[in-house]
């Protein structure tokens, strides 16, 4: 597909049928191409292993579903292959607690 | 069922340890300098330091030192008080000396201050250890072990690999008639169908729902939940995307009782360990880090846990070993030394699920029979106990009691 003598091992795993989500199972540098389930994608930011794509083009506002159960709704569009994160996804529960909002937290208290 | 070793360490009550520990604990944190110092010396020779902090009494610390100052890993214990706190230290002396084992009382302020006190408990320690040589020995088999379970610094991988490998463990270990413990009811936010639906009776299917829900009230007027910022660096997004990460820990088998801290499992089998305190929001956070989580296992009865990490936790505890399952193999890489358990090779194609899940059973007989896990090596003691308040669970909390 890259053209590659030998094709590099997977760099996505699908958890289960129903999911709009795959997760990396290896660390990928910005501007790498890695295959989402037949369709090349080019990350713009380096990514670490256990961070989650977009499987396929998902609108804002659908539920994302990972275990094939839903683990919160996208809060924009995002394009196949797009990283599936807190700025563009958001818990249906309680919000998330980030390095970000904690130093918030401190600076306020 | 199988025989896990012949020479387990038998108490009064009947329990089997498969540690034979020293326990010194100080009852407020005015003694706790005296308490570490007697322990110091003794720190490689199974001598363990626990303790509470605060100057006001708590009905459920006290609980908890019961359960845990009488836990069969434990062979004797000497307490550490000041002298003008509020810990009813007779009380705990009593119910320790009750069980049968070695127990003495230090007042550091009728002792005669610090050195002295330092000096009448390692003399106590000394002589103590060599009393404790002569508990019986006896055979212990699985169906006489208690397993906890707890994840800590996870991220994407711990529940793909380490998280799912320990569900295969728990499975095995029901199936050889242990008791087998997962908990925090805060990360199985979102998954309250899903667990309810596992009970073996519709009533502990509710009060498993109810324990979920108190979680997330909970968690809710404090504001955030079981998610640090770790986790979000490591990929995980959600509350409810860590939940079903950290519930494949407990594996498949049927959940037969709800536990709360310091509660005992009745017989073998699945069970679940509110960690939420009952009533209104007091206190503050319900467990302050991933030891007070391991503690409250062990109050409950746990011989050993297993532990889930994705980032890379270096903890172990006081009174029962810790393995740890390393979920990430690029965090395995870089702390081997902190590990038993490379789970992340399941991500790199060189091992399966089944595989890693009969290697953590396997390392989990071991350290029962006496082998020495990572952060026993490396001198890992933590205990972390704070305040709380709980009422009894009901009799629907306990389908299969006996």
């Amino acid at each position: 597909m890259t053209g590659h003598a030998t094709q590099p091992a997977a760099a996505v795993l699908r958890l289960s049928a129903d999911d709009n989500v795959v997760v990396l199972v290896r660390s990928v540098a910005a501007g790498e191409r890695i295959d989402v389930e037949g369709q090349e994608v080019v990350l713009a930011v380096p990514l670490g292993l256990g961070h989650k794509l977009a499987a396929r083009a998902i609108k804002s506002g659908e539920k994302i579903l990972k275990y094939g159960v839903a683990i919160g709704s996208a809060t924009c569009d995002i394009p196949c292959g797009g990283h599936v994160h807190l700025d563009t996804m958001q818990s249906d529960y309680l919000p998330t607690y980030t390095h970000d909002e904690g130093r918030r937290f401190s600076a306020s208290a | 069922m199988s025989i896990l070793r012949n020479d387990a360490y038998l108490r009064s009550d009947g329990r089997k340890g498969i540690r034979n520990t020293v326990l010194v604990v100080y009852l407020v944190e005015c003694s706790h300098h005296v308490a570490r110092e007697i322990v110091l010396p003794y720190r490689d020779r199974g001598v363990h330091l626990a303790g509470f902090g605060g100057c006001f009494p708590n009905s459920y610390a006290f609980h908890m030192l019961v359960a845990l100052t009488t836990h069969p890993n434990v062979g004797a214990v000497h307490l550490v008080s000041l002298g003008c706190e509020g810990f009813d230290r007779r009380g705990l002396l009593e119910r320790i000396r009750g069980s049968g084992r070695p127990a003495e009382l230090t007042v550091i302020q009728e002792a005669g201050g610090t050195q002295a006190s330092i000096e009448r408990g390692r003399a106590w320690v000394e002589a103590t250890l060599a009393e404790i040589e002569s508990v019986p020995r006896v055979a212990m088999s699985s169906d006489e072990l208690i397993v906890g379970t707890i994840c800590g610094g996870s991220d994407g991988t711990s529940g793909i690999t380490a998280n799912p490998a320990i569900g295969v463990a728990f499975d095995q270990l029901v199936e050889m008639g242990a008791a087998c413990i997962f908990e925090e009811t805060g990360e199985l936010i979102g998954c309250e169908q899903i667990i309810s639906e596992r009970a073996v009776t519709e009533e502990l299917g509710r009060e498993l729902t109810r324990s979920i829900e108190k979680a997330a009230r909970y968690y809710t007027v404090l504001g955030h939940g079981s998610f640090a910022p770790g986790n979000a660096d490591g990929g995980l997004t959600t509350q409810e995307e860590k939940s079903m990460g950290a519930s494949s820990k407990s594996g498949t088998s049927p959940i037969c009782g709800l536990l709360k801290p310091g509660d005992r499992p009745s017989a073998g089998g699945l069970y679940l360990l509110d960690v939420v305190p009952d009533g209104e929001v007091r206190f503050g956070f319900p467990n302050t880090s991933d030891p007070a989580e391991i503690i409250e296992l062990i109050a409950c009865g746990s011989h050993l846990t297993l532990f889930s990490t994705g980032r890379g936790s270096v903890v172990g505890s006081a009174i029962s070993p810790v393995i740890k399952v390393c979920a990430n193999p690029e965090t395995y890489r870089r702390m081997q030394g902190d590990m038993d358990i490379d789970a992340g090779r399941i991500l790199e194609g060189r091992a399966s699920l089944a595989e890693v899940g009969a290697e953590i059973v396997a390392a989990t007989l071991a350290t029962a029979a006496g082998a020495e896990t990572a952060s026993e090596r490396l001198g890992h003691q933590e205990f972390v106990l704070g305040y709380k308040q709980f009422e009894p669970v009901g009799p629907a909390c306990h389908p299969s009691g006996r």
